[in-house]
């Protein structure tokens, strides 16, 4: 921190500038690294070149202008959080309505590069548009401005929790009706972008162009035939976007003014969402895998790391000491050699955090770690790091989790 | 095949297409709507009928009848035709309890509209991936949708429904050369049959391969540029708890686990 502050010495300022001070020529000699000599030659003091760095080392500065002033100190300071412009749409011509996935809560990457997409469009096109983000049901971004979300229409309600998809399709089709957008742009994607984009698109007899990955305002390029084809063809209304199909928005800030829709929605939902059924974790593939507990050299008792996956309902994961030890099998390694996982959460325990094993985490969100070594590289991966005892904290983790299990079955009850 | 699935009276059917291989390009028997007919076989074979909208000399559809079926309805049209206004002619008029699809084509514009085009026109719902159809009780299916994550969901629909098929459903059984060559194809010329006019103004090619995104520093100085392309990238440094009793740091991490909802 302190290296970053500038310290200034106003009175050696004040002494540089004033030529009638006593002390002004010390100060100008030890400082200066060319003088004139006697003869008449300039002379040069390798020794005045520079200054002593923060961490005692002489450094010479060679960015010009940019050195630091006469008895002040300046060190690399680290570039400030700056804040973006705000892009603004006072009176917007038309919207470019976006459906986000909202995967966890959050805008996903593909989220931010259909917004992206939506803004290049207006860019292309004519007249002031805004981006109208579509959000169902209650959400845990906070960046929607960097995003670059203009307006946000967030329909939240009871009806709206868990698999509607009848309801979703009602809420958009009066979205089209109250705000005629020029076009739809959803994620083509597992989550819910594909399936909620066909239904809609069917609805609205629109013809979508699917799998589009290079689209302006005239044509869009969309893989056709399980992507062993590119299909050029006239930008559509409607479209489902692949992923990194535009750059995503970074330099302005957005307003994110909510809207509201006039009407309500309400449909005799006739596909019932009995909830999602309980599949076991360890039966599923560890590179899809949502939620993974992976143990390290740091684990000792085996069995109740086995124990503690079970209660947490977490798939399990190892790092390859763990494998080669015998103590987890081998398609459980994680890392470069092992599985790259993206898992949404990776809570390590006892993983130091080598760089193979750190690879294979890359792309996960939450990285939880559990170690007794605060120093450690998964320590600085980490969202969250408890330092301490892997055996202790999983012994309490499996008490909480069984704990919580017992109570929603009281609950339902 | 559970026995105690197979429903007498309940009729299914298949919708196929031609697929094709991803790396030879060959024609084959496209792998979800193979799982399709495979769900059809195994809830009701006796009412299952497999219908192609298309070429009835398409060798491909030898490779579903290969899978023990006596026949392939095929309604017969030209190559540029819509299948839909065709299927869903003929689907209106025999009325099944059930439409099996794949989730998207192999070959042709694959957009994975085509479940959702019949559900309209025939005023059915549709459930998207299904992976199994569990039970059929009291005109209601109890349906397994498969999640992105190996995740499944439990669905409840009347019938009749249009399902679209996931690659998580049963693997379809083998295809053999002798029933595939005895099974009948019959074949009819659509009742109705609508060109593609839309299709026609596309231009096609071989994939391109796409470019890779490049991160890209947005820094104005060398050195800031410098230190992205060098620095070790550590997260934004998480929370750090020490040195506090280790139910109180479970108890932390258990909440951040809940918040993320991945604890059911
Ligand atoms: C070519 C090559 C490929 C590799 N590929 C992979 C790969 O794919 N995947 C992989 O994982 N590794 C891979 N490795 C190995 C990798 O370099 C590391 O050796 C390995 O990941 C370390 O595993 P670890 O973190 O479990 O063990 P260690 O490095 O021994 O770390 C153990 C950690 O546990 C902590 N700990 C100890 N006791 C406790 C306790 N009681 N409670 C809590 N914490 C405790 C320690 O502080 C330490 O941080 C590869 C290596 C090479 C050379």
């Amino acid at each position: 921190m302190s290296d970053e502050i500038i310290r200034r010495d106003p009175r050696a300022e004040w002494i540089a500038r004033n030529r009638l001070h006593p002390l002004h020529d010390a100060m100008q000699q030890a400082g200066a690294a060319e003088t004139r000599g006697p003869s008449g030659l300039i002379r040069r003091n390798p020794h005045a070149v520079g200054f002593i760095g923060p961490n005692g080392i002489k450094r010479i500065d060679r960015m010009n202008g940019n050195g630091p002033a006469v008895g002040g100190r300046r060190s690399a300071g680290a570039a400030k959080e700056v804040e973006l412009p705000l892009h603004k749409v006072e009176n917007p011509d038309y919207y470019v309505v976006v459906v986000p996935d909202m995967v966890g809560g959050r805008l996903s990457g593909h989220d931010r590069d259909v917004i992206g997409q939506a803004h290049k469009l207006i860019r292309e096109g004519e007249g002031a548009g805004a981006v109208l983000a579509v959000v169902f049901g209650e959400h845990r971004e906070e960046a929607f401005d960097k995003a670059g979300v203009d307006r946000l229409l967030n329909i939240t309600g009871e009806a709206f929790e868990g698999y509607t998809p009848e309801l979703r399709v009602a809420a958009l089709e009066q979205v089209e009706k109250e705000y005629a957008p020029k076009y739809w742009l959803l994620p083509d994607s597992v989550a819910a972008g594909f399936e909620l984009g066909c239904r809609l698109a069917a609805r609205i007899g629109e013809r979508p162009a699917t799998q589009a990955w290079q689209v302006s305002s005239e044509e869009a390029i969309c893989r056709g035939a399980g992507g062993t084809t590119d299909i050029t063809r006239k930008t559509p209304r409607l479209m489902l976007l692949a992923e990194e199909c535009a750059e995503p928005i970074d330099e302005t800030r957005h307003e994110v003014l909510p809207v509201e829709l006039e009407a309500s929605v309400s449909v005799q939902a006739v596909i019932q969402d009995c909830g999602q059924v309980a599949v076991d974790p360890n039966a599923i593939p560890l590179g899809e895998a949502e939620f993974i507990l992976s143990a390290g050299n740091g684990v000792t008792d085996w069995n109740q790391f086995h124990q503690a996956a079970e209660a947490l309902g977490a798939t399990e994961g190892a790092s390859r000491v763990a494998v080669d030890d015998g103590n987890m099998p081998r398609f459980r390694q994680v890392g470069a050699t092992g599985t790259w996982v993206t898992a949404r959460v990776y809570v390590a325990v006892g993983i130091s955090g080598a760089v193979q094993h750190l690879q294979g985490i890359g792309q996960c969100d939450k990285v939880i770690a559990i170690n007794t070594d605060v120093g450690c590289d998964m320590v600085k991966r980490a969202a969250l790091s408890c330092i301490a005892d892997s055996g202790e904290v999983m012994a309490e983790l499996i008490r909480l989790a069984n704990a919580y299990r017992q109570e929603v079955v009281e609950n339902a009850a | 095949m559970q026995p105690d699935k197979q429903n007498a009276n309940l009729r299914i059917a298949a919708l196929v297409s031609v697929g094709k291989h991803p790396g030879s390009g060959r024609a084959r028997r496209a792998e979800q709507d193979a799982r399709a007919v495979e769900m059809g076989l195994a809830m009701a074979p006796q009412g299952l009928e497999v219908l192609h909208a298309g070429d009835p000399h398409a060798e491909a559809l030898r490779a579903y009848a290969g899978m023990g079926l006596k026949k392939i309805r095929i309604l017969q049209q030209g190559e540029n035709a819509d299948a839909v206004p065709a299927l869903s002619q003929y689907l209106g008029e025999s009325k099944p309890d059930i439409v099996l699809t794949g989730v998207r084509a192999e070959s042709g514009e694959s957009s994975g509209m085509m479940a959702y085009l019949l559900g309209e026109k025939l005023g059915m719902p549709v459930v998207t991936r299904i992976a199994e159809i569990v039970s059929i009780d009291n005109g209601q299916a109890n349906l397994l949708q498969a999640l992105p994550r190996g995740q499944r969901r439990a669905l409840r629909v009347p019938l009749p429904f249009v399902a679209s098929v996931d690659m998580a459903a049963a693997a379809p059984r083998q295809s053999a050369f002798g029933p595939a060559s005895r099974a009948e194809m019959e074949a009819k010329k659509a009742d109705v049959e609508v060109r593609d006019e839309v299709q026609a103004s596309w231009s096609e090619a071989p994939a391109r391969k796409r470019p890779k995104r490049l991160k890209v520093v947005k820094a104005k100085t060398a050195a800031d540029r410098f230190k992205a392309a060098t620095a070790k990238s550590s997260g934004d440094g998480g929370k750090v708890l020490r040195d506090k009793p280790a139910s109180e740091m479970a108890q932390a991490v258990f909440d951040l686990l809940l918040e993320e909802g991945v604890i059911r």
